[in-house]
């Protein structure tokens, strides 16, 4: 393959349709009571990235995630929708992280794999909602970040070119390559096809393996491998990160307290929608000079 | 660095074709407060080609010295030599405390400087306060620490982060959250000219087109502001909201639904992904009031809500509920206004 295109994505609990018992009474998040889902904004950098494959057919597409076992997922579902290979980044140690030590153990993961020409994310993930781990992870590769990327409009030979957001605009960057693109939510991410589905279902980790194979794993591991359904796992010994600079050592920020959202107004008065109501309620506001 | 030799406030100024991004000057006007708290100085970062004479305006909202930095290479903004300047300017200065606006910019180049610092960055902070902090974990303490307060999990809770590594504390602020001051024009400072030390790795990346506009509403500076939501029904029907917002003198806003459904632009969304205000009136007509909505208006000074849901949670930021038909009370509004006005 002439291109490596690798997409960062993030499994992340539905935090747009929040129910009643998402939240515990201490006012945190009781994360198992949300759903898991693919981040969004991933699944337009996902997007992005197949287009790009569907225009080369000597661009190969890299999925690859930081997350509990659980988070194969994700990946799988990538695959479904065209992506070649997966790469799960899993490790207690990895646990804690904020987005310094996150973009870290990302940037250990792009290493590791090798010569990437381009690296996609999301713009944003919709738990944290930071924005910060894409450029982050641009700049400990030492590569250009271009954020915001609406569509990619040139890719190959070394460059990159993209028409990307800016307040009230838009611009048209061009970027040598390796180069990191953050993208949003521009463009329609394909659903998984079927035959895919059919196909890459059936892709598993060596964990998700040996939890069910027994003495057979092994053999089986080997056999998905051979089919091209192996989602590789890597731990942080495996990504060559340091150990210090990972998970909450590595992580300068601290959570001092949280708490949830509860917005009063203190007083409130209730005015009834009758003529004479509201007629009373604009003579109050005007006489406060709050109208008028 | 020791405890007793604290650095400076730093503010970043966002600049577009010579003209300063409201919110720099609402982080100025906090920094003024943090900085005065400290006991230090409050600086700003101005980077960009020919915007000497905004130097001024900066004074005027309380900063101390504006470090200058003037090259065509910075001229328009993009990331990589503005990170360059300003890393540089931290390994020189070690300021305490680095506020971006948490703007498409601010965004972008908070993140790969703080990176390269090796330090914390909290983003979308809605307050800062100066507080100590017992980091019961690694049984460690800290004094005059920057309280980092920022909603999360898609503004469900509210989180207060604290950096406890070596400084710059850096943080992005949201637009509209932030006080701004009331500025002395007579009020001077001081001006250090920064001399970029750009070289070609910065600058590979290169604008081919750029095309912009500012903003034609603007909701941030409205005092009054009449709201619909999914509730107002169609779009026909969103013009109740346009008739009360002219007739009281008021502009009009809109939640996410509203502008989901098209019926208006997004320049009126307000809330977590659209612009937060604080105006003197605030009518909220058919918007049930999700906390991602109440994010953004909460701080107003007057709210009045209109539903005929009695349980909608708009109803308890409400200063003055109405529990009715919108379709019935915006008319009485209009008439009942223009009998007394």
């Amino acid at each position: 393959m002439k291109y490596t295109v690798l997409v960062f994505v993030k499994q992340v609990p539905d935090t747009q349709n929040i129910t009643g018992d998402a939240m515990t009474p201490e006012g945190t998040v009781n994360r198992s009571a949300l759903p898991a889902i693919f981040n969004p904004e991933d699944l337009n950098a996902l997007e992005a990235a197949l287009l790009l494959k569907d225009r080369n057919p000597e661009v190969r597409v890299v999925v690859a995630t930081m997350g509990p076992p659980a988070a194969a997922e994700v990946l799988r579902a990538s695959l479904c929708r065209g992506a070649d290979e997966a790469i799960l980044l899993t490790d207690r140690a990895f646990a804690g992280a904020d987005t310094l030590a996150t973009s870290y153990a990302l940037s250990c993961c792009a290493r590791k794999i090798g010569r990437v020409d381009l690296i996609l994310c999301g713009r944003q993930a919709i738990d944290g909602d930071t924005a910060q781990v894409g450029p982050q992870i641009a700049e400990k590769l030492a590569i250009p970040q271009l954020c915001y990327v609406e569509e990619i409009r040139e890719f190959g030979n070394g460059k990159v070119t993209v028409r990307r957001a800016i307040e009230g605009g838009y611009e048209v960057l061009e970027s040598p390559t390796p180069a990191l693109l953050t993208v949003v939510d521009a463009n329609d991410p394909r659903p998984m096809g079927a035959l895919r589905i059919m196909k890459y279902k059936r892709a598993k980790t060596p964990s998700e393996v040996r939890r069910n194979a027994g003495d057979d794993a092994e053999n089986r591991i080997a056999a998905l491998r051979d089919a091209g359904l192996l989602i590789q796992e890597w731990s942080a010994a495996d990504s060559g990160a340091d150990p210090s600079r990972i998970g909450l050592a590595g992580s300068p920020t601290k959570v001092k307290q949280v708490s949830s959202v509860v917005l009063t107004a203190g007083e409130s008065k209730s005015v009834e929608p009758t003529p004479a109501g509201i007629a009373e309620l604009m003579h109050e506001l005007i006489s406060d000079h709050t109208l008028g | 660095m020791t405890q007793n030799t604290i650095g400076n406030v730093w503010v970043f100024i966002e600049q577009e074709g010579g003209k300063i991004a409201g919110v720099s000057l609402e982080l100025l006007s906090r920094a003024r407060e943090l900085a005065d708290t400290l006991g230090v100085k409050v600086e700003a970062l101005l980077l960009g080609n020919n915007i000497e004479n905004l130097v001024p305006e900066l004074w005027s909202y309380g900063c101390d010295n504006v470090f200058l930095a003037e090259d065509a290479r910075l001229e328009p903004f993009t990331v990589l030599p503005y990170a360059k300047v300003i890393m540089d300017l931290i390994l020189e200065h070690r300021p305490n405390i680095l506020m971006f606006g948490a703007t498409m910019k601010g965004r972008e180049l908070a993140p790969r400087v703080a990176s390269e610092k090796r330090c914390g960055l909290t983003a979308d902070c809605t307050d800062l306060r100066i507080d100590d902090f017992e980091d019961k974990v690694n049984k460690k303490s800290y004094q005059n620490k920057l309280m980092q307060i920022r909603p999360a999990f898609g503004g469900n809770i509210i989180a207060t982060i604290v950096n406890t590594w070596e400084d710059p504390q850096m943080v992005t602020v949201r637009e509209g959250v932030m006080k701004l001051g009331t500025p002395d024009p007579a009020r001077r400072g001081e001006v250090t000219r920064v001399t970029p030390a750009l070289t070609e790795k910065e600058t590979v990346v290169r604008v081919v087109e750029r095309i912009r506009a500012d903003k034609e509403i603007d909701l941030r500076g409205a005092q009054i502001i009449v709201a619909g939501g999914y509730g107002v029904g169609s779009q026909k029907n969103f013009q109740l909201i346009f008739d009360l917002a002219e007739a009281i003198g008021g502009e009009v806003g809109a939640s996410r639904a509203a502008v989901d459904a098209g019926w208006v632009c997004h320049d009126r969304q307000v809330g977590q992904t659209g612009v937060t205000v604080r105006p003197r009136l605030y009518i909220a007509c058919g918007i049930s009031g999700s906390v991602q909505h109440t994010a953004g208006m909460a701080e107003s000074k007057k709210i009045i809500a209109i539903n005929t849901d009695p349980n909608a949670p708009i109803f308890s930021v409400a200063h003055y509920a109405i529990c009715g038909d919108l379709n019935t009370v915006i008319p009485e509004m209009i008439k009942a206004f223009k009998a007394k006005a």
